[in-house]
C-alpha cells in the first residue's frame, strides 16, 4: 500500500476521461481528488482507485463575474458521487441562463474537459464536468 | 496564560485610497500607538497581515516595511500573516497568544491591503487564488461563486423558495449599508432599499451586485498588552474573554455548504475560554462577505437555530435596537472589505463599541462583543470575544 497519488497522475488519467482517488486499505473510504492521507481516517494506507461516473448535484451557481481569461455565463457545481466522495466541477449541456433549484438532486454523469491554463495557473487543465442523465 | 487586553485601535477611512498599503498602516499604526498613550519604541513586535501585496503594488514582504515606517525598533521582528479574508483577525489571535503567554508584553498587530489597484477582473483573479489552484480555481469558480452555491443550498435544505431567501437577503444589505451610513470611516455611507439590491447586475446566482461586499482599501491596527499594563495606561481597557481559530480544506470536503464547520468549532472554543454563551453576547462583527454569508455565521455561531436565521435582517432582529446588533459598523458589506485589514477594523469596532465612541451607531450598554472572520472558501475560520 501507500501507493503515492499526484496531481500529474490525477491529471493523466483525467485525459483519458477517468476519473481518479484513493481507496484507504484501513477505512475502506475513497478520497477524491487524491491526497496524502485518507479524508476521513487520515491513514496513508492509500491505493490509486478509479471512480465510477454517477453522481448526484447538490449545489451550483452561475458565474457572471469571472476571473480575469474564463468566459461567463458558465455553471459551477458540485455534486457527491456514488462512491462517496464530493466533487467540484463544471455543468455543461445546460444554458446557464435557464437554470433553476430543480437542478439539485439531478443525476448527472462525469467526465472531463481540457481547460485552458492563463497567466497565474500552473498549465493548461483536465478539469471535471457533469452532464445531466 | 495571564489576561491580554487591547489598547489603542485605529483606523483609516475604508475605501479607494491613493495612499499606499505601508502609507495606509501607518496611518492606522502611529494612530493605535497614540491612542494607547505609549511610543513605537515600547512595541515588542509586529504581527502584520497583508495578502495581494504582490499583485497590488509588486510588493512583497511587507512586514519590515511596516516595522519601519511606525518607527520600531530593530529588535522588535515584524512577521507577515496570510489567511485570506481572516488575515488580520489571525495576526491579531497570535498576537494575544503570545503577549498571553509572556513572551512579549506589548505589540502591535492589524493589516493593510489596497485591492483597488488591481482592478475587477485582476482582483477577481486574485481574489479566487484563495481557492484550491488545481481542484478548484481551473473551473473559473470565485468567492461569490462559492456563496452562491451556498445560498441555493440553504433554499433546497430549507425548502424556502428561492425568492424569498433572496429578498431576505436582501435585507441583510439593507440592514449593513443603514449602519454604514452612520460610520464616517465606512466605504459606503448611503442607505440602500430591498428593491436596488434585487435590481443589481447578477454576479454569481443568485448572488447579485449588492449582495456582495465592495473591493477596498484600508488598514487597522491595534495594540495589545497585559491586562496589568493596560489597566496603568488607558481608561477603559478592553480586555480578550476568548479567542478560537479553526482550519477546513477545500471546498469539496465541505459538503454541507450551509454548516461552516471551522466556525462551529472556532466559536465553541472562544465562547468556552470566556465562559460565556451566545445569548451573553451584546454585538458582533461578523463576515458579511455576502448577504447569505451573514445568515449562515448567525446560525453557525449559535445566535439562531439553524435554517432560521434568514430572516433576522428582515424582522430588525439584528438592526441597531434589535435584540442583538450585527454589525453595526456596516459589516464588510457597507463598512468595506481590504482583505488583510478587515479582522482588526472588526476589533477596532467592537472596542470601541465597548467603550462607548461609537456615536450615532453606539450599541447601548454593550459589554460584550465578538469579532468573526472567515478566510478563503471556508478554509479559515477565527473568532476573538472582547469584553469591557
Ligand atoms: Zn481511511
Amino acid at each position: 500500500m501507500n501507493e503515492e497519488c499526484t496531481f500529474e497522475d490525477y491529471q493523466k488519467s483525467m485525459a483519458d476521461n477517468k476519473i481518479l482517488g484513493v481507496l484507504c486499505a484501513d477505512c475502506n473510504t475513497i478520497t477524491a481528488p487524491p491526497q496524502a492521507v485518507c479524508r476521513k481516517c487520515s491513514s496513508p494506507n492509500l491505493s490509486p482507485k478509479e471512480l465510477g461516473k454517477n453522481a448526484t448535484l447538490q449545489t451550483f451557481t452561475v458565474i457572471r463575474v469571472a476571473p480575469d481569461g474564463m468566459n461567463p455565463p458558465y455553471i459551477v457545481a458540485l455534486a457527491e458521487t456514488d462512491d462517496g466522495p464530493w466533487v467540484i466541477g463544471n455543468l455543461i449541456g445546460v444554458d446557464p441562463d435557464k437554470t433553476d433549484l430543480e437542478l439539485i438532486g439531478k443525476r448527472v454523469t462525469m467526465s472531463s474537459q481540457h481547460t485552458k491554463g492563463n497567466l497565474y495557473s500552473l498549465a493548461d487543465f483536465h478539469t471535471l464536468t457533469f452532464s445531466l442523465q | 496564560m495571564r489576561e491580554v487586553a487591547i489598547l489603542g485601535v485605529a483606523m483609516t477611512k475604508f475605501g479607494n485610497s491613493e495612499k499606499t498599503n505601508i502609507e495606509m498602516f501607518a496611518e492606522a499604526g502611529l494612530g493605535a500607538i497614540k491612542n494607547s498613550n505609549i511610543e513605537a519604541k515600547d512595541l515588542e513586535a509586529l504581527f502584520f497581515g497583508n495578502c495581494l501585496g504582490t499583485f497590488e503594488e509588486g510588493q512583497m514582504h511587507m512586514a519590515p516595511f511596516a516595522h519601519s515606517v511606525l518607527g520600531m525598533p530593530m529588535s522588535s521582528p515584524a512577521t507577515r500573516f496570510e489567511g485570506a479574508c481572516a488575515t488580520a483577525t489571525v495576526a491579531i489571535r497570535h498576537a494575544s497568544l503570545l503577549v498571553g503567554a509572556g513572551v512579549y508584553d506589548m505589540v502591535i498587530a492589524g493589516g493593510a491591503e489596497r485591492t483597488t489597484a488591481m482592478g475587477t477582473p485582476l482582483a477577481t483573479r486574485t481574489f479566487a487564488m484563495g481557492c484550491h489552484a488545481q481542484y478548484e480555481s481551473p473551473l473559473g469558480i470565485t468567492f461569490p461563486g462559492v456563496f452562491g452555491m451556498a445560498a441555493h443550498m440553504y433554499a433546497k435544505k430549507y425548502n424556502i423558495p428561492l425568492k424569498e431567501l433572496k429578498r431576505n437577503m436582501a435585507e441583510v444589505a439593507v440592514k449593513n449599508h443603514f449602519h454604514g451610513a452612520k460610520n464616517p470611516k465606512a466605504h459606503f455611507q448611503k442607505e440602500i432599499t430591498v428593491e436596488k439590491v434585487l435590481s443589481g447586475g447578477m454576479v454569481a446566482d443568485p448572488l447579485q451586485l449588492l449582495d456582495c461586499c465592495p473591493f477596498s482599501d484600508g488598514s487597522a491596527a491595534v495594540v495589545i498588552t497585559s491586562a496589568d499594563k493596560a489597566k496603568q495606561l488607558v481608561d477603559k481597557p478592553i480586555y480578550i474573554a476568548g479567542t478560537g481559530q479553526a482550519s477546513a480544506g477545500p471546498l469539496y470536503l465541505q459538503q454541507d455548504l450551509t454548516r461552516v464547520k471551522a466556525r462551529e468549532i472556532s466559536i465553541k472554543k472562544a465562547y468556552k475560554q470566556a465562559g460565556i454563551a451566545p445569548k451573553d453576547v451584546d454585538l458582533c462583527e461578523l463576515h458579511d462577505c455576502f448577504t447569505i454569508a451573514e445568515i449562515l455565521a448567525l446560525e453557525s455561531m449559535g445566535f439562531y437555530e439553524f435554517g432560521k436565521a434568514y430572516d433576522s435582517a428582515a424582522k430588525g432582529e439584528t438592526r441597531l435596537g434589535g435584540k442583538m446588533i450585527v454589525n453595526p459598523s456596516g459589516g464588510l458589506k457597507a463598512k468595506g472589505h481590504p482583505i488583510g485589514a478587515t479582522g482588526a477594523a472588526q476589533v477596532t469596532e467592537v472596542v470601541e463599541q465597548l467603550r462607548g465612541e461609537s456615536g450615532s451607531r453606539q450599541v447601548e450598554g454593550a459589554k460584550i462583543g465578538v469579532v468573526d472572520t472567515l478566510g478563503g472558501d471556508y478554509g479559515t475560520v477565527c473568532n476573538i470575544i472582547l469584553r469591557s
